[in-house]
């Protein structure tokens, strides 16, 4: 009844072709945007805001990249969280070498060397495809990782072997090291990730979008089709690389102040994955779905006992939060084999035809 | 309906997560304490989170807290990851913790620049950043009783005094990450100063349990010494490979994490002789212990998987971890005269800690660690390890407390700490004196 599109006449071609084509869809946008940069800082506690909003964040923008390669061109990657460490300790040198820049360029800057890196690794997907492309991600995770250890110049011949955060300004006001408040962290990169989400999603409903969706439906015919592999192969791989760096430099820099190489490991890939698989593959609303599902709902999960005053070891909070978690992917595998994001569009379509569900079509 | 009362559920979870941090009472002394009893290294962090709950709920039990006020113990599970660590820390803090011990060093990492400004000291026992032994540069972070560098001087103490380290072939195998490769510019610089060559030998993270390569090079080199910084599942492996060559257990020496029940209770009797460095006492014949199993575990409150488990090496850490940071209590109601303290309170009292011999007989440890009393510039204390044995079954100690090369570790923990500050324009130390 409240959503539904009649009424609403497009009459001119750029209307058409707008994002979001429903005007409801819009206002909710904007209706999001305005809790997530106002009401969420101003409601929400320092807690809050640091282990769950900041994380989700971070963990939704690396989902967006692996999405971009996975979901909607259909490479199978297992190197995330190296690609996101090649972004924090990358972002980390340029730190060190221009201590004067604003810190946002910076952050910016490093998913170019993710993206340079991924274009490296993604050059076996020209010939190798599915799980075999997956062990050659592999190799880029295991290497990077190896990288990260051995090369001492990349942590600057630090004793701990660790990467840590200098503290920078901007405005005058500190937006990185401990001295930053939650809040400012938060606005940082929830405005990073509110922009490269918009650009992810015009990038991919456009002729680059549409040429990597091509190669992942069948890519003989997209080749015949005057597509071509090499470059549109590589240009997904630069850009969820670009988005991993980004995430990787933003997770170090503005959420842990801190990291050792074990932050990248294999299971960070893993759950990255996990995130692009629940959320949705091919949806950019999924990546924020399944960046909720797996890191906000064992906080939430952890914080029902001490909420009713029940006295359970932490130990055991832990272990059922892992079952619980474990068998709702399970039962959403099943029930809904494409992810939160269909549920939502299926919703959305239940809502489009309430309360006459037969009077259309 | 149903979504009615889905939404009502998830607002219901979420209104749960922002209330979290829960408001402790007033007068009460919080100490989280972070525990790893899941992930890979459940093993390890199991007996130590026991040790550290039980002797603070005995103060409880037995003498009503400390300074007549309860203290509190909050577990927190980081599964010894960094990410779930640093959640554990944004949800405690605003309780009134008083002091973090976060256990793994990429945690402790993450901690130390948040300490100054939230006020809350961290001690990291004998982990973490060794160069957080210069009380100028760190105010906040504390090592007692030793650092890595400090204890593997030690050991070379050892080795000296049981026919000498000049010219012989010292093997070090490790784990190849932050925490193994540590020592490595200390030995070097004492391999020339010493005269003994070194042999390096990194284990992968991911080949903790496969080293047939690595000790397939130990047969070749033979080295005359091997030291060991292993942590969990590479440790009992290791010293199987030891076994399997035939090398002579009793010239290997692992550090203070490597040598617990747990990684030689996996080797068992084939394990005889094996070294290791560790700091605090091992058994249940102190009285503070004897106290514990009174009031805590013969009353069913202790977590602790069997009563035979009290006492042993993780779980009498543990139980050290939580004296340190009793002891350092009981300084700061001292000074400030109050008897519920706040975390500068803490960092005073952390400051100035003297346990010595007769204040530990007097709380039961006599004879458990060596005396251990910081200063502004000393956040290492005393800094003694001695070294023990398995006799198959059992640990038992066979040296005195080893004193380290104070005048070689020393300058290199001045460097590395002037290092870590030297990109932080806004580090804020301390001058003493």
């Amino acid at each position: 009844m409240l959503y539904r599109e009649a009424g609403q006449f497009k009459t001119s071609y750029a209307a058409d072709q707008a994002m979001l084509p429903i005007r409801q869809d819009r206002i909710a946008l904007v209706l999001l945007l305005v809790v997530a940069f106002l009401g969420v800082p101003v409601l929400g506690s320092d807690f809050f805001l640091s282990s769950i909003m900041i994380p989700f964040l971070v963990f939704a923008l690396a989902a967006v990249g692996l999405n971009i390669l996975t979901g909607y061109a259909g490479q199978l990657s297992l190197g995330t969280g190296a690609f996101m460490g090649v972004g924090a300790y990358s972002c980390y040198k340029l730190a060190t070498y221009f201590p004067d820049t604003n810190i946002i360029v910076l952050v910016l800057a490093s998913g170019v060397f993710s993206a340079l890196i991924g274009v490296a690794f993604g050059l076996p997907s020209l010939r190798i495809k599915g799980l075999y492309l997956a062990i050659t991600t592999l190799a880029a995770q295991f290497f990077l990782e190896w990288c990260f250890i051995r090369i001492e110049w990349l942590y600057n011949y630090n004793d701990s072997g660790a990467i840590e955060v200098p503290q920078r300004m901007l405005f005058n006001i500190a937006v990185t090291g401990p001295h930053a408040t939650p809040t400012t962290r938060y606005l940082v990169i929830l405005s990073i990730v509110a922009i490269m989400t918009l650009v992810a999603a015009n990038v991919l409903r456009g002729r680059i979008g549409r040429s990597w969706m091509m190669i992942r439906d069948m890519d003989i015919a997209a080749e015949l089709m005057g597509i071509r592999p090499l470059r549109s192969k590589l240009s997904a791989f630069a850009f969820s690389s670009y988005y991993c760096g980004v995430a990787g430099a933003l997770m170090v820099f503005f959420w842990l102040g801190s990291a050792e190489v074990e932050a990248f490991d294999i299971n960070h890939s893993f759950l990255i994955l996990f995130m692009v698989i629940i959320g949705g593959m091919g949806s950019l609303t999924g990546c924020f779905m399944g960046a909720a599902f797996i890191w906000v709902l064992p906080v939430i999960i952890r914080a029902i006992p001490p909420f009713f005053g029940l006295d359970m070891l932490a130990a055991t909070t832990e272990h059922i939060s892992n079952i619980i978690i474990g068998s709702l992917i399970i039962f959403f595998l099943i029930v809904e084999p494409h992810g939160l994001a269909r549920l939502w569009q299926i919703a959305k379509e239940k809502l489009r035809t309430w309360p006459f569900p037969y009077a259309s079509s | 309906m149903k979504s009615k009362i889905l939404i009502s559920a998830s607002a219901l979870f979420v209104a749960a997560a922002c209330a979290m941090p829960v408001v402790q009472a007033e007068d009460s002394l919080y100490l989280p304490s972070m525990s790893y009893r899941t992930g890979p290294f459940a093993g390890g962090g199991t007996p130590f989170a026991d040790g550290y709950a039980d002797y603070l709920n005995m103060l409880n039990e037995r003498d009503g807290g400390i300074g007549g006020v309860k203290v509190v113990v909050e577990e927190c599970e980081t599964a010894y990851n960094t990410q779930k660590g640093v959640e554990c820390y944004e949800a405690t803090k605003g309780n009134g913790a008083l002091a973090y011990s976060p256990l793994s060093t990429g945690i402790t990492l993450a901690l130390i620049p948040k300490a100054p400004v939230d006020q809350i000291p961290v001690f990291s026992m004998g982990y973490g950043l060794s160069a957080a032994a210069i009380g100028e540069k760190f105010p906040w972070t504390f090592v007692y009783p030793t650092t890595y560098w400090s204890q593997m001087s030690s050991i070379l103490k050892y080795i000296d005094s049981n026919g000498g380290v000049a010219g012989k072939k010292i093997g070090f195998i490790y784990l190849d990450a932050g925490y193994g490769k540590e020592p490595l510019p200390l030995l070097e610089q004492l391999s020339e100063s010493m005269g003994f060559e070194l042999a390096k030998y990194p284990v992968g993270g991911k080949e903790m349990q496969n080293q047939s390569a690595q000790w397939l090079n130990v047969r070749k080199d033979r080295p005359d010494w091997m030291i060991m910084w292993g942590w969990g599942a590479m440790n009992p492996t290791a010293i199987k490979e030891a076994v399997k060559i035939r090398y002579p257990l009793d010239r290997f020496i692992g550090n203070w994490w490597a040598g617990s029940h747990n990684d030689l209770q996996a080797v068992g009797k084939n394990g005889k002789g094996y070294l290791a460095a560790n700091f605090s006492g091992i058994g249940q014949q102190y009285p503070a212990v004897q106290d514990i199993l009174k009031h805590v575990v013969d009353k069913g409150n202790s977590k602790v998987a069997s009563r035979e488990a009290v006492g042993n090496v993780l779980y009498n850490r543990g139980l050290f971890n939580a004296v340190v940071l009793a002891e350092a209590i009981t300084v700061a109601q001292a000074k400030t005269g109050k008897a519920v303290i706040n975390g500068a309170d803490m960092r005073y009292g952390l400051e100035n800690i003297n346990l010595t011999a007769e204040r530990l007989a007097e709380l039961g440890l006599a004879d458990f660690t060596g005396p251990l009393k910081g200063s502004c510039e000393d956040h290492e204390g005393a800094g003694a390890v001695f070294i023990q044995q398995w006799n198959g079954e059992d640990w038992e100690k066979v040296t005195d407390l080893i004193e380290p090369m104070t005048d070689v570790v020393r300058p290199l923990l001045e460097d590395a700490a002037a290092k870590y500050v030297s990109d932080k324009p806004d580090w804020e130390g301390q001058t003493c004196g």
